[in-house]
């Protein structure tokens, strides 16, 4: 019997007994059923990865005719990661939905469709032949939507989750129509009928048809400026299923990019500048905009953008070096975007997952209410701040190490070609360091408000810690971050073979001992670091041993009566950033002015909004509701009205028939005369 | 001699901001205190007693030790003329960036957990301007490896002058850059100015109001170590390879002594910039730094 009937098995049996079984047992059942179909995939992935690629073909009839299960090395390297995260994101969503049990009767469905969504983003991975790779994209994107909405009751929820839907099946549509393009032209709807169809047309035709794809899988990916579902369905996801989307949900449009570039021959330098300048406008503008959110999850979202900008600048990066036939460039950029797409998916799911734990503990995610956490919930606190430094690209952790390995192949390739490449090289440099000092300012805003200093409002319940089986998915988390940021040199190895399949030829080893040695030296620095600290704590307590440590409150210049609202809040925080960077925001800000000497309460409300979100979706939203409004009186609800359109409908095509024989003997008649 | 730049800067540290308090004593008519006495007041810190605030966590307590030690791993990417530094790998002068980062994340959020409104005022400010300095730095560095065609900070420093005497112009343009990056880092005056009174108008200082005793030593001893790597990496640029130790180390502490004159004639002479000019100043600051770049690019013959 084949892996994939297997693992199809596997499936059905756990939806079916989750839909027979008590609510209490939902969560386990899922889990069980991920870890047998994690542990299956994992077993392929990873010799997949290690250099040995599984090929399968299932007969799908006439209609799809052979469908080919291939896991090459670059499957294998995103099975292996989204395993991980969704094995991570059922544990401590297991424990997560805990909450909600007897309240809304839907988490077996929640459970069937976290099931379902996993299998299908292992389809993604493996199933090539494009009519089939639509149908498990269409099975994944309708699980998420579930996923999503599982708290449907609110009406922002369903906003958000339709959003989703709706933005979803555009994607769909794009991708759709492109792999229509191809299996129209070579009849054959196997994946590699794309690389000879574009190998049979001239570069500009399959540069084209890339854009067609790039574009589809951008808007899952989210670069700006198709990115605008993101913000919104991201926060109102149950945050497990917040952490799996922006962890590895996301990346399918990473993976679906990467697999164009594999398939469709073009030339790489264009591509590379043109993603390039894609993953840049991406990074700054996602990070520009996290910044001035107060909504903890929509900050997360934002950053998300933020770091698909970084894996985007990574394969942008890996793209030129091929086109100007460089090995350090094209393996430091495609292995910096490949381990990005790890590392991210570690951090975020991470944030995502104390997020919920913050959520579930005080009720709500404004930032501006919360402060001084870290005494209630320590575990979660340390968990954070990992995840924030390493989201920051801060060494010791596991950002710094993909980010390193992109401004490694910047730098490289600063000396390298034309006055062109130079140019837009440093330029990315300027962007990346910006990013990362953006999201530092972010980080610290996050870190610095919910965590440190006071409470800034009072709840009517007991904060505390989460359970330790909450805690534990993201200590496991915490693990797999400090092994990439300590022993990089490992995962490069790793890298080798999905890394070769773009460069091929091209890389043949020395560029990988060569990082490799590189890394073996960062992390040599990293681990002195870690030693320092430990020194330094050592001979201050050694000092300070005799010392009297006394405790006191906090200096207030002289003032003695602090209260917490004195606190610099996140919005205060941000304030000097906000005002630099006003150009680029919408902030839609009620104020209300103090008026006489002892004024009433008064309200000050900001809410950050998307510039190009206004420019994308609301005004063309607009001009388009304008113009449908009408013919709105057509829609009258008259079933008697709708059988006279279906009618007058088939009188019009059968008039244009008619027509059409007319003009083709008017046309006759013209060329006699 | 692998260690020789990291003993080199720790010396210099001894000495350089005690050297800038003097110039600055003797430009307004004082005598002032000797150029050891900033390191004797952290000998006198070392042995007292710590105060922590009630609102203040374990990070409060671990910010200064990681702040000093990412210092400490700074220093030791420095290399001093034909030596290389303790570390020295490609792409290094990407680490230094970082790991400094990393101590500024440290203080910043060190600063916001004392729940003080004044310490949450400066590390805003840290934060925000010492990000917006950042672009400078790595145009600079990107430019010199342009030039170079090498990308650690031993390689850059070994080949910069192999090339025309033009290069030594270069090193000129990008000292001025790294002096002011340097004054920007730690907080001195064109941005900052350390010797205000008055909590609203600081940046740095206020962001240790609350630390005290071994602490506030070790930050202070940070600060003066920074000053003396953003030294070295301006002598780095004038010290050629092939010379030798007796007249690289004299040319090294040349530079630093100048540094640190030029430092204190900038603090005596300017005022501090209004808050919100800082930003400008710092994107001129960057903007320098690509004029660097397109000379760079027309030495290297880009342009034709």
């Amino acid at each position: 019997m084949s892996l994939s009937l297997i693992i199809l098995c596997v499936t059905l049996f756990f939806v079916l007994l989750v839909g027979f079984s008590k609510e209490k047992w939902s969560g386990n059942i899922a889990l069980v059923s991920v870890l047998i179909n994690a542990g299956i995939s994992s077993w392929v992935a990873f010799k997949a990865v290690t250099g040995q690629e599984y090929i399968e073909i299932l007969g799908g009839g006439s209609i799809f005719g052979d469908i080919p299960i291939r896991i090459d090395a670059l499957s294998g390297w995103f099975i292996l990661m989204m395993n991980f995260t969704v094995l991570t994101g059922i544990l401590y969503g297991r424990r997560y939905m805990k909450h909600y049990e007897n309240k809304s009767g839907m988490i077996p469905l929640h459970f069937a469709s976290f099931i379902i969504c996993h299998v299908s983003m292992i389809g993604i991975f493996c199933v090539q032949n494009s009519l089939a790779f639509l149908y498990v994209w269409e099975m994944m994107a309708l699980s998420s939507f579930v996923l999503i909405i599982f708290e449907y009751k609110k009406p922002e929820t369903l906003k958000a989750g339709i959003n989703f839907l709706i933005q979803s099946h555009v994607c769909i549509l794009l991708v759709t129509v492109g792999f229509i393009w191809v299996s129209s032209r070579t009849n054959s709807f196997d994946f590699n009928a794309i690389s000879q169809f574009s190998a049979s047309v001239s570069a500009e035709v399959s540069f084209f048809l890339f854009i067609i794809l790039f574009i589809g899988f951008a808007i899952k990916a989210g670069f700006v400026p198709f990115h605008t579902w993101l913000p919104y369905a991201h926060p109102v996801a149950p945050s497990h299923v917040s952490g799996v989307m922006s962890g590895v949900m996301i990346k399918l449009g990473i993976f679906g990019i990467l697999r164009m570039m594999l398939l469709i021959n073009q030339n790489y330098l264009t591509t590379g500048y043109f993603i390039l300048a894609f993953s840049i406008i991406s990074g700054l503008y996602g990070v520009i905009l996290a910044i001035v959110q107060h909504d903890l999850k929509k900050l997360l979202a934002y950053h998300s953008i933020e770091n698909i900008g970084i894996i985007g600048m990574g394969i942008g990066l890996g793209a030129i070096g091929l086109g100007i036939q460089n090995p350090v460039l094209a393996f430091a950029g495609f292995a910096g975007a490949l381990l990005h797409t790890l590392n991210h998916s570690l951090f975020k799911s991470l944030l995502f997952y104390g997020a919920g734990t913050i959520y579930q503990a005080i009720h709500t995610l404004n930032i501006e209410s919360m402060g001084g956490l870290i005494k209630k919930m320590p575990q979660t606190a340390i968990l954070f701040l990992v995840a924030a430094m390493a989201i920051c690209g801060l060494p010791p952790f596991n950002g710094f190490i993909s980010e390193f390995l992109i401004y490694r192949g910047f730098f490289e390739g600063i000396h390298l070609g034309s006055l062109s490449l130079t140019t837009v090289l440093i330029l990315s440099v300027v962007a990346l360091v910006l990013i990362g000092g953006l999201a530092l300012l972010c980080f610290t805003k996050a870190f610095g408000i919910i965590f440190l200093g006071t409470a800034r409002s009072e709840f009517d319940h007991e904060v505390h810690e989460a359970e330790a089986s909450k805690l534990f998915p993201g200590w496991l988390v915490v693990l797999f971050i400090l092994i990439i940021g300590l022993f990089p040199q490992i995962f490069i190895q790793l890298l080798s073979n999905p890394v070769a399949l773009f460069t091929g030829s091209l890389g043949n080893g020395t560029p990988v001992m060569a990082m490799a040695k590189n890394l073996q030296s960062v992390s040599m620095v990293t681990w002195t670091f870690i030693l320092a600290i430990a020194v330094i704590a050592v001979i201050k307590k050694f000092v300070v041993r005799n010392h009297k440590t006394v405790a006191s409150p906090t200096w207030g210049c002289a003032y003695v009566a602090p209260t917490s609202k004195m606190q610099y809040t996140a919005g205060s925080y941000v304030r000097g950033y906000r005002k630099l960077i006003r150009p680029l925001l919408q902030l839609n800000k009620n104020e209300e002015n103090i008026e006489g000497v002892f004024s009433k309460t008064i309200v000050s409300e900001t809410h950050p909004y998307d510039k190009i979100e206004v420019i994308f979706i609301d005004r063309p939203l607009k001009f388009m509701n304008n113009l449908l409004a009408r013919v709105r009186f057509l829609q009258n609800g008259n079933v008697r009205h709708y059988i006279l359109y279906g009618v007058i409908f088939i009188f019009i095509i059968v008039i244009f028939s008619l027509l059409n024989d007319a003009v083709i003997y008017l046309t006759k008649l013209i060329k006699q005369i | 001699m692998r260690g020789l730049g990291a003993i080199l800067i720790i010396l210099t540290s001894f000495f350089f901001t005690g050297i800038v308090f003097r110039t600055k004593s003797i430009f307004s008519g004082r005598k002032g205190p000797g150029i050891f006495q900033p390191v004797k007041d952290i000998w006198r810190l070392f042995q007292k007693g710590n105060v922590y605030s009630e609102t203040t966590s374990f990070i409060f307590r671990i910010a200064p030790n990681i702040y000093f030690a990412s210092v400490v791993i700074a220093l030791m990417l420095i290399p001093f003329g034909g030596q290389k530094g303790i570390f020295s790998f490609t792409g290094d002068f990407v680490f230094f960036a970082y790991i400094l980062a990393v101590g500024k994340f440290f203080n910043i959020i060190g600063a916001l957990d004392t729940g003080s409104s004044f310490e949450g005022m400066g590390a805003s400010r840290e934060a925000l301007y010492s990000l917006l300095a950042e672009p400078a730095f790595f145009i600079l560095m990107g430019s010199l490896a342009l030039l170079t065609g090498y990308t650690s900070f031993y390689d850059i420093f070994t080949s910069i002058h192999f090339g025309s005497s033009i290069s030594y112009a270069i090193g000129a343009l990008a000292s001025f850059v790294f002096v002011l990056i340097a004054m920007i880092e730690n907080s001195r005056m064109p941005v900052d100015d350390p010797a205000t009174h008055l909590e609203l108008t600081m940046m740095h200082e206020v962001m240790i109001l609350d630390n005290s005793g071994f602490d506030l030593g070790l930050i202070f001893y940070a600060t003066h170590l920074k000053f003396a790597i953003y030294g070295a990496i301006i002598a780095n640029l004038f010290l050629t390879p092939g010379k030798e130790w007796f007249y690289s180390i004299p040319i090294f502490i040349a530079v630093q002594i100048l540094f640190a004159i030029v430092v204190g004639t900038i603090e005596s002479f300017m005022a501090r910039f209004r808050m919100s000019h800082n930003p400008q100043f710092i994107f001129a600051l960057t903007s320098i730094s690509l004029l660097i770049f397109l000379t760079v690019l027309l030495i290297v013959g880009k342009f034709l």
